[in-house]
Parts: structure tokens; sequence; C-alpha cells
């Protein structure tokens, strides 16, 4: 069975990850492949996964954002999740769900930000996510 | 008032059982953040239904009571069983490399929460948000 391959942009030395709303776990595992080999090919420095358009962070997707966070950094690339939706941060909480390995943005904007800076510094409204 | 069966044997399935329970809690006037656990706690369980109990199906019906109106999910499957529940429910603990957040986590995020399973029989989570 093929699955549906979600769209990898560049944008000069980042990665722009929009994740559907409608991702299934196959779908995910298949991003998981195909970024780090876009991250290698690219020789990106940071990667920004947009999640503004999902509602529904289980345990599953936390997992594979925070595995994505730890891989792409043994290639040398900074990940941001950036537009976590208040009612997912406060189920995050609520699941006691964390997402190692990755920083978080509010937005896109802020996220190229947090990238552009080498990560040295933080923007306004951006914060660290805990790190183990 | 039943909405129906929904098979659970793949990852496409949970999205699409997922899509249903979000269009109900819509229509139902769900608060938002209502809406985002009662979809995750589904999502959860029906990875459950299809990655430990081998697939199985998915009922939602709506229920009142009291005066309040909200959706009852039901899981079930006819896989292996939970030998013990009561681990199975300790956060953390898990049998499948997982975060062992699953069935905890869900029950956190619901109003009812019910978990039947019999060994060699399979097992029923049945949850229910109010509105």
């Amino acid at each position: 069975m093929t699955v549906t391959r979600i769209p990898v942009v560049r944008i000069g030395r980042f990665l722009l990850v929009t994740i559907p709303g409608h991702a299934d776990d196959a779908m995910i595992e298949q991003l998981q492949t195909d970024l780090l080999e876009r991250v290698r090919d690219a020789s990106a420095r940071g990667v920004l996964l947009d999640v503004s358009g999902v509602e529904v962070v289980d345990s599953f997707l936390a997992r594979s954002l925070s595995e994505i966070g730890r891989m792409a950094r043994f290639l040398n690339a900074k990940v941001v999740v950036v537009g976590i939706q208040p009612a997912v941060a406060m189920t995050l909480v609520e699941l006691g769900l964390k997402l190692p390995g990755v920083r978080t943005a509010l937005n896109v904007d802020h996220g190229l930000q947090l990238l552009g800076s080498g990560g040295e510094r933080e923007p306004a409204n951006t914060s660290r996510s805990e790190i183990r | 008032m039943n909405h129906g069966t929904f098979p659970v044997r793949t990852a496409e399935h949970v999205v699409l059982l997922r899509r249903e329970v979000c269009r109900l809690s819509r229509e139902l006037s769900f608060p938002p953040l209502d809406e985002t656990r009662l979809l995750t706690a589904t999502s959860e369980l029906a990875r459950n239904t299809y990655v430990h109990g081998g697939g199985g199906e998915v009922k939602i019906e709506q229920v009142a009571a009291d005066g309040r109106q909200g959706l009852r999910i039901t899981f079930r499957d006819r896989g292996p069983g939970i030998v013990d529940t009561n681990l199975a429910m300790r956060p953390g603990y898990t049998t499948t490399n997982g975060l062992g957040l699953g069935l905890p986590g869900a029950k956190r995020l619901v109003d009812e929460f019910a978990l039947h399973s019999t060994v060699g029989e399979g097992t029923v989570v049945s949850i229910v948000m109010w509105v």
C-alpha cells in the first residue's frame, strides 16, 4: 500500500513541513524517513514542523515529533515545532506528554527567528521545550 | 441514538473515526477543549484497538442523562485481552515500547471510562464525554 507523503518545502537553509490534520500514523512514519533524507540532501540547518492545523496530538504523534527532533540533531539540524494550538497544549499536559528533542515557537515567523539566531538567543514569545 | 459502528483495522481507519467524532462533537456543541480531549482519547484508544487488539470496531452513540447530552464511544476488539488491567492503567507501563500513556491518558481526558478485558476473548473500552 502506498502511503500519502507529506510535502517538505525548502526555505533557504531550512525545511518547512506543514503537518496535515488528517495525517495518520503511517504518513507520520513516512515523514520521519523523508525528512531526514531531505535534511541530508539539502544540508538543512533547521526544520520547522508546523502543527497549527493539527487538532489531535496523541502519544504517537508526540513521540514521533520528538524522535524527529532527536534524529535531526544527529544530522546537525535543529527542529522547531510551531503553532501548537492552546487546546492541544492543555491536552498534552493532561496526558503527561513532553516533547524532548524539539523546541517550540508560536508561529513560523518566530520559528525562523529561533533557527536564524542559531538557537543561542531566544526571540520573544518562544520557549524551550523540556530537555532531558 | 446510535451513530453507527466503524471498523478500526488500519491507521487510516483511526483518522476516519476521528473525523466522525469531530463532526458529532461539533453537532452537540462541545466546548473546543473538550472536543480536543475527546478526539485525543479516541485516537489513543482506536490505536490500541488495531495495534494491540488486532483490529476491531468502534460504536458511537449519543446519550442523554439528567438533561445533558453526551457521546459514548465503545472500542471493541477480539484480541488477546489484557492480563492485568490494573497494570495496564498505570502510566508508563507498556508492552510495545510505546510511552504507556494510552489507557491512563485517555481516562484522564474524558468524563467516564470503563475497561473490560478477558484474556483470550478481547477488550472493550467505553468512554463518555458530557456536553
